[in-house]
């Protein structure tokens, strides 16, 4: 046996004429949280569809622990938790309801699942509304149930499509602190987790990033790393009026794209013409009739990189380091 | 019994209990059902309103009057003294009949020629046609009663016109009691209902709120997972046929001749083909409402294909070669003989083997469309 507890080959899916996913190769180590970033349509959901054996590429190969998921389905799903990005516990029946139907139909026996789910529950921290129904948890309480029942089977590897999407950001919080301590709390067992998030700030809590455009991943890296190819390129200003200074910077050649981050804007520059950029922007700026409180340069985050990559005509020079 | 199967059935019937409007449906469904077919949607034809134009005003003008009020189909509601006034309570629906006794009824009696005439309003056929026969029946039982009053009288046999002698026979259900003949249907169609309707929607349900996304990825295979879920629904359906045949035999008084096991048997192999109807709908639907309309387009034409209110036999030729792929057709004509004539299961064959053929079809078909994956 390999290290790593997921290897999928050239994973693709059709759905008519829609390629959803379209080539994609992921390998995934024990005891590493790998992301998935992308926007919406990428193809993220479909990716952990496949995985999970819940839809059957047309194309491509898919290990996991060792199994086959096209052939050796159910070995393969016994080692899986995986949240899906709908939630799909049953409303109708209680928090501990759901998590001993789960825990059933997954194999585990009378005597096993209740102490199983209380130790879980309390994991979760909703050991005390486990006579609740599903249906009249808030949203965040809705996850972690969601999660609880995906671990009480003690799986490998963990799928988490878009957990905290919708989700308040204190409760988002408490999500992480969860995925981190059960990766850390067995990373001898070497549980892996999979997640998608549209969140950067999520992204960045990765080991390992795998960026999804149009089917494909088009870059995977660590979030250090992944920053890396943008370092000394990512320029912030402050100063007013913003449209002038929107303005100005767009017309600069060096300059290839303009974001706005609250009062600031990220301005990124061609390999190599920071120091240029940097020199000549200020004068422009003030030939302009705006004036400049602030700009340097500044390291650049996830998201910088991110919108770099979803740049269509950019995205096809980026190429990975090495 | 898999476990993961006694799990499925458990969450299955707790969610039941949990939906207090499903619940309600599948209890009270067949009693309201059955009192709805039992009384109301009785063609049992009484009390039908009726005017009377006594020309005669004669003994035996009274006499006829009498034979009519004791019958008990007709009642004397209006006693007129012309054509006019039965005419506007016609129009205005406040009698459905009108008998008229001609001023020289007493004297043609005597001659034997009498004729008296019966208006009826025919806009309502069954009644018309009921109380056509009837007055027939009565005219004709009271025409005997005269004759033989006379030839006692007059101690010799009458030479005119022999009274027709119209002897009719019903067997299995001699009164016609309408509820004798519905509440077999009632049982087809509420088994045919909870059955389908139910288990249709209790499927799509699962990929309505997402949660056969949950199921997809657990080991349940797709066989326990449609047992699973179809087998409470199957439950239920035994209960209600329990329900009706109680509340039908003590209430409505319908005879339960056949051999209850029997019943009980040949019921399954019909909630077999009904399930296999509803796990099809459940393929092609994506929402409880597709389902829903699924199940009902299957089962208005069932129902009027059926035999439960008209005759297959006075269909078109065309409509009685669709009427053969109705499971309902086979199972009322399997209820009906069990529960009036009380027959045994080589009378059914034809009925059995139909039904069979048909529920080996439909749940292959379901089968095989039936996918435990999300695409």
């Amino acid at each position: 046996m390999n290290d790593y507890l997921v290897q999928a080959a050239n994973l693709k899916k059709y759905f008519g004429e829609t390629h959803a996913v379209d080539g994609v190769s992921l390998q995934v180590a024990s005891g590493e949280i790998y992301g998935l970033v992308g926007s919406d349509g990428a193809g993220k959901t479909t990716t952990m569809r496949l995985l999970v054996g819940a839809l059957k590429p047309n194309e491509g190969s898919i290990e996991v622990c060792g199994y086959d998921v096209l052939r050796q389905t159910e070995q393969a799903r016994s080692t899986i938790g995986y949240l899906s990005q709908r939630f799909s516990m049953y409303e109708d029946l209680t928090v501990l309801e759901n998590i001993r139907f789960f825990a059933e139909v997954r194999g585990l026996s009378a005597t096993e699942w209740l102490p199983r789910s209380m130790e879980i529950l309390e994991f979760v921290g909703l050991e005390k509304f486990k006579d609740r129904r599903a249906g009249q948890l808030s949203g965040g309480m809705k996850q972690k149930l969601g999660l609880a029942s995906a671990l009480v089977t003690r799986p490998r590897l963990l799928l988490l499509d878009e957990p905290t999407t919708g989700v308040d950001p204190v409760t988002r919080q408490d999500f992480w602190q969860l995925v981190i301590k059960l990766v850390g709390a067995r990373e001898g067992d070497g549980v892996s987790v999979i997640i998608s998030t549209p969140y950067m700030d999520e992204a960045s809590r990765c080991h390992r990033v795998g960026f999804m455009k149009n089917g494909q991943i088009i870059a995977e890296d660590t979030p250090s790393n992944l920053r890396a190819r943008l370092n000394g390129r990512v320029l912030e200003l402050r100063g007013g009026p913003l449209d002038v200074l929107r303005r100005v910077a767009h017309s600069d050649a060096d300059v290839e794209d303009v974001q706005a981050f609250g009062d600031r804007l990220h301005i990124r520059v061609s390999e190599g013409t920071s120091k240029a950029v940097l020199k000549r922007l200020k004068k422009e700026i003030t030939e302009a009739g705006g004036h400049v409180d602030e700009l340097r340069s500044v390291p650049p985050g996830l998201e910088d990189v991110f919108i770099a990559l979803s740049d269509h005509e950019y995205s096809s020079v980026f190429q990975p380091m090495n | 019994m898999s476990s993961r199967l006694m799990s499925i059935i458990r969450k299955e019937f707790i969610q039941i209990l949990r939906d207090p409007r499903t619940l309600v449906l599948i209890i009270l469904m067949p009693i309201m059902q059955l009192f709805l077919l039992g009384y109301a949607a009785t063609t049992d034809v009484k009390n039908i309103s009726m005017a009377v134009w006594d020309q005669s005003q004669s003994q035996q003008s009274r006499a006829l009057l009498d034979a009519f009020r004791v019958a008990n189909y007709f009642s004397i509601d209006y006693m007129i003294g012309s054509e006019n006034e039965y005419r506007s309570l016609i129009e205005s629906g406040q009698i459905r009949a009108a008998l008229i006794i001609p001023p020289d009824y007493e004297i043609r009696l005597l001659e034997g020629k009498a004729q008296i005439s019966l208006v009826l309003d025919g806009s309502d056929a069954t009644v018309g046609g009921t109380a056509l026969s009837v007055a027939k029946l009565i005219g004709q039982s009271y025409a005997t009663k005269i004759l033989t009053e006379q030839t006692a009288l007059t101690g010799r046999q009458a030479s005119f016109n022999p009274p027709l002698d119209v002897r009719t026979q019903v067997w299995y259900n001699p009164d016609l009691i309408a509820a004798y003949f519905n509440v077999p249907g009632v049982i087809g169609m509420i088994l045919y209902f909870i059955t389908a309707l139910l288990t249709a929607s209790a499927i799509v349900r699962e990929r309505e709120r997402g949660t056969i996304e949950q199921l997809i990825v657990t080991p349940i295979r797709s066989w326990e997972l449609v047992v699973g879920k179809i087998l409470p629904y199957a439950i239920l359906a035994f209960i209600d046929t329990l329900e009706i045949l109680v509340i039908g035999h003590w209430w409505f008084g319908v005879p339960v001749r056949g051999d209850v096991g029997l019943i009980f048997l040949l019921s399954g192999l019909f909630v077999i083909s009904s399930l296999g109807i509803g796990l099809f709908a459940s393929t092609i639907a994506n929402t409880q409402q597709e389902a829903f309309i699924t199940v009902m387009v299957t089962m208005l034409p069932s129902i009027f294909l059926s035999g439960f209110f008209f005759p297959i036999e006075a269909m078109p030729k065309f409509l009685q070669y669709v009427s053969a792929i109705v499971p309902l057709r086979y199972y009322l004509v399997i209820i009906r003989a069990l529960l009036l004539k009380g027959v045994g299961a080589a009378a059914l064959q034809n009925e059995i083997i139909a039904l069979s053929i048909f529920a080996v079809v439909i749940m292959g078909a379901a089968a095989v469309r039936f996918k435990k994956r999300l695409d």
